[in-house]
């Protein structure tokens, strides 16, 4: 199990080598977060509709490792946008992957992009 | 116990090193120390070893050599050895007694007879348990308790659990003669004869007649007692006899003398528990013996604690279902203090306080059938803190809006709050005002306050509340950092104000981009105010609730079809059987009467519940906070005792609030006479038929804090049980925070039922028509959200793992489990 959590490791922005489009705006539901399927790895992505915002993480919850995070539901904690596990309602922070609510691994984050209604997600793999 | 105790303080202290202490422990029973004090649960589930303060691994782990069934029979005081009844010798360095007591029997004539009991160990209680058994069984079931004092009561509750018709039989005038005055004595007495034991006092026994089985209690006024089985509860008596035999001194009425260090006259030898007279006392109680364990503990590693007074004897007990406490000088034999009394025969509670005679002090007290107020005014007795200015607030509570004696703010920092962890209010406040601690939870963790027996949660709540509102924050139940108002208000504003959607909301009466405690909060008040399915604003309902089923351990779900009242016809079983085949579910029965299918992954639930619809069935709702089930016994149709047709009148309550959405889940019952098989008392609402009509009970809950319903309205027909029951679940919608059932909603109710009652049935807020129709517009305006689910595709659209791609969740692992699967097990 422990090399399933491994596998998932942050990306910034300028280390990206590969914008992966994995889909439109409409296919995202808004508000809430979906799962997306790049190579072996996935990845929840969100969609604040409210802020106009997006954002990307690794879907394995490093809780009880499941791939359940992209079902959690998502808002902020003093600002900072956070996902609330749907297993146990750990919320992680969606800006550094940081637990916000026990002392868990953080979780990987990855940057998104929109171009022309495209949903682009940064990989460097 | 006390002997137990040592050991765990003695190994628990930091700079405890095996190496360093060389620990045996005589046992004269064949079991490892257990707990007396809850002895009479033996009764209940048969089970010593849950009596066991520790388990024998527990001394092997800690380097204690536990030596069981051994039982010390000399004391060599000249040259430090003991000896065992097997002969065996070992030395010593330091000796700790903790023999204990005996039950003090009497010398009454005929004592040996079969039959007489003393209740001290589990073999008594066994010798008890099959005694009872033979007499039963020979028709015969009077029991008879001698002593009504703590440990009698004790023991007229483990009789009494025995099944046998009880007596309790006291020498002195008055139950408890120890903690409790006459007056509060009699009121314990009129409580527990409610309770159907006899409660015989002022009666000395003369002779115990019979001829090989005690049949007669003779006593010495001439009047006698039909007696089968006798239990003997007239005291304790310090066992200390071999430390006698040894030379060590004794006290005028026994027990081994101590000094305040619990030293013996031998200064090697300790005396510890019910075997020490310490100031001319020995203590019967367990408080005084660990408080004596620690200060032997505190000698051996050389520190200087000592007893500084006698040993506090304040408790508070639950007896035989009814709260006494006894604190201070309760009972105030020198008529030193000025007493203040309140007495209440209707609901049989008794409350005393003694005055200081200057009229400033608390020195003592007495409360029967309600002891809440027992901790602060314990608090307040053992800080010497000041009085209100009208002492009978102590007990009366404060009147005319003064403030609230419960107002812990009053507490000297020094007032110890949790006696298990010993934590005091000083700690307590630093963790809140120095290090920023503001829940209770944190609190908890930082201070160790509320963490042995919890009793002191209420406490920490009341202090962490009293804080932060000296800091000058607001101190409400509100959502959560994004509506600063509680549930109950944001229902109301959302429905003045006509608010349809979230994001309204947040845009007009909220902050911040919200969370998962205000969006389910929210899409909860939306569902009670305009019966929309989960289905209308996904993004803001719980993530069960967002794909209408629960999720599981390994992320796949479960499916839950409606079956109401619990009644299916064969074509329906064979349809969930098909269903579950075809998926390869795992399949249980549940608490509810219904069945539930496992392992369903995200994308094969639109097509499952297809299957289920096009059979009949509808969503169960078994992933939201909403209407369960209810549960029905078979009832009249086929049952011989049956008064209703419950299954029924089951089916019409469900098929009524099914889809009714509240602040928890909601389970209701129905049973057909007062066997009460379906367990209608422990569900948030529960009818059972009886001679003459319905009785309604509400507020009921299993899981962790099990409540039993309480009646609400009797003798009801059908239909004026159901416009209750319409008032009774729209008041808790409105009115409960987020995620409280009805029973601590009831709880917190100011009034508690008698308020309900009087809004349910009397109508006393005069909105009984309003919550009828909003009922009523929520019963009509009800679809089935699975049905709305599968009939549309953008909705069905939400069940794919991957929004890029149709495979599916590759990481879900099955093993196998009995004939079916289960979830890999968690790492």
């Amino acid at each position: 199990m422990q090399n399933v959590l491994d596998k998932y490791e942050s990306v910034m922005e300028e280390k990206v080598t590969y914008w992966y489009p994995c889909g439109h705006v409409e296919d995202f539901p808004e508000n809430a977060g979906a799962c997306i399927k790049y190579k072996h790895a996935q990845i929840a992505v969100f969609y604040f509709a409210r802020m106009g915002k997006w954002y990307a993480c690794q879907n394995l919850c490093p809780h009880k490792v499941e791939m359940v995070l992209s079902r959690g539901m998502i808002g902020d904690a003093a600002g900072i946008a956070k996902v609330a596990c749907p297993m146990h309602k750990h919320n992680f922070s969606l800006e550094d992957g940081t637990c916000l609510t026990a002392e868990l691994p953080a979780i990987a984050t990855y940057p998104v992009k929109i171009e022309k209604d495209q949903v682009l997600v940064g990989f460097n793999f | 116990m006390v002997g137990y105790k040592f050991c765990e303080k003695l190994v628990s202290k930091t700079t405890y090193k095996k190496e360093n202490f060389e620990v045996t422990v005589f046992g004269e029973e064949m079991r490892p120390a257990y707990d007396r004090v809850h002895l009479s649960e033996y009764f209940l589930n048969n089970d010593a070893r849950s009596l066991e303060l520790a388990n024998q691994d527990w001394y092997a782990e800690n380097g204690i050599d536990l030596k069981l069934g051994e039982l010390i029979k000399k004391i060599d005081i000249q040259n430090k050895t003991v000896e065992s009844h097997k002969s065996e010798i070992y030395d010593f360095d330091k000796l700790i007694i903790a023999t204990g007591s005996y039950p003090f029997v009497p010398t009454i004539e005929g004592v040996d007879k079969n039959g007489i009991f003393v209740y001290r160990t589990i073999e008594d209680l066994d010798q008890m348990i099959r005694f009872s058994e033979k007499i039963k069984s020979k028709g015969k079931n009077k029991a008879v308790v001698i002593g009504g004092g703590l440990l009698g009561l004790e023991a007229a509750k483990a009789v009494k659990d025995l099944g046998l018709e009880t007596h309790i039989v006291e020498f002195a005038s008055v139950l408890m003669a120890r903690q409790l005055d006459a007056r509060g004595g009699d009121v314990l007495k009129s409580k527990i004869e409610e309770l159907g034991i006899t409660v015989h006092t002022s009666k000395n026994t003369k002779c115990f007649a019979g001829e090989h089985d005690v049949e007669k209690m003779h006593f010495t006024d001439g009047s006698e007692l039909d007696a089968n089985m006798v239990v003997i509860s007239a005291g304790i008596k310090a066992r200390d006899e071999v430390a006698s035999a040894a030379g060590l001194e004794l006290g005028p009425r026994g027990g081994v003398l101590v000094d305040d260090k619990m030293q013996t006259s031998h200064p090697d030898i300790y005396a510890i528990g019910e075997v020490a007279n310490f100031l001319g006392f020995t203590y019967g109680l367990v408080a005084p013996g660990y408080e004596m364990a620690e200060i032997v503990v505190s000698q051996l590693y050389g520190e200087t604690k000592s007893m500084l007074e006698s040993p506090d004897m304040s408790t508070k007990l639950k007896l035989l279902g009814v709260d006494v406490a006894s604190f201070g000088d309760a009972i105030d034999i020198h008529h030193e203090h000025t007493p203040i009394i309140f007495e209440n025969r209707h609901e049989k509670i008794y409350k005393r306080v003694n005055i200081s005679a200057d009229g400033t002090k608390l020195m003592g007290g007495i409360l029967v059938g309600d002891a809440a107020e027992y901790n602060m005014l314990l608090q307040i007795y053992k800080n010497g803190m000041s009085l209100p200015k009208n002492p009978e607030d102590l007990i009366l509570g404060s009147r005319n809006g003064a403030e609230s004696l419960n107002d812990v703010s009053a507490l000297p920092d020094a007032a110890v709050i949790c006696s298990c962890e010993n934590v005091n209010k000083g700690k307590i406040c630093c963790a809140i005002t120095d290090e920023g601690f503001d829940n209770y939870k944190a609190i908890s963790k930082q201070t160790k306050a509320g963490t042995g027996c919890g009793g002191c949660k209420p406490m920490v709540q009341n202090i962490l509340e009293s804080e932060l509102k000296k800091m000058g924050r607001v101190v409400k139940n509100t959502i959560c950092e994004h509506f600063q108002y509680t549930r109950a208000e944001l229902y109301d504003i959302v429905k003045i104000k006509g608010i349809t959607d979230y994001d309204e909301a947040l845009n007009t009466i909220g902050l911040g981009h919200g969370c998962e405690s205000c969006k389910p909060a929210l899409a909860s008040i939306f569902a009670s105010l305009f019966m929309e399915t989960a289905n209308k604003q996904p993004a803001i309902q719980d993530s069960n609730d967002r794909f209408l089923a629960n999720i599981q351990r390994n992320g796949t779900y479960s499916v839950v079809p409606r079956i109401p009242g619990g009644e299916i016809t064969p074509e329906k079983l064979i349809v969930i059987g098909e269903v579950a085949k075809e998926y390869n579910l795992y399949t249980k029965i549940t608490g509810g009467q219904r069945i539930d299918l496992f392992g369903a992954q995200l994308n094969d639930l639109p097509a499952i519940w297809e299957k289920l619809i096009i059979a009949g069935f509808e969503s169960g709702h078994a992933y939201g906070k909403a209407l369960r089930t209810v549960k029905s016994c078979v009832g009249s149709t086929w049952c011989r005792f049956g008064m209703n047709d419950s299954v029924s009148l089951a089916v019409k309550i469900e098929n009524r609030y099914k889809g009714l959405r509240a602040p928890h889940k909601l389970k209701g019952g129905v049973s057909g006479c007062i066997r009460e098989c379906a367990e209608a008392r422990g569900k948030d609402f529960g009818i059972i038929a009886v001679e003459g009509g319905l009785n309604l009970y509400v507020c009921g809950n299993g899981g962790a804090d099990p409540k039993h319903a309480i009646l609400l309205a009797t003798g009801l027909d059908e239909e004026t049980c159901i416009k209750y029951l319409d008032r009774f679940l729209m008041f808790y919608i409105q009115t409960a925070g987020p995620l409280i059932r009805t029973a601590p909603w009831l709880e917190k109710m100011e009034g508690g039922i008698e308020y309900l009652k009087s809004v349910v049935v009397d109508d006393s807020l005069g909105i009984g028509t309003e919550l009828e129709a909003q009922m009523e517009k929520l019963v009509s305006d009800y679809a089935c959200e699975w049905k709305e689910a599968i009939e549309n595709d953008a909705i069905r659209k939400r069940y794919k793992h991957f929004i890029n791609s149709e495979e599916r969740d590759e990481n879900i692992v099955f093993v196998p489990l009995r004939e079916m699967k289960m979830p890999e097990p968690w790492k």
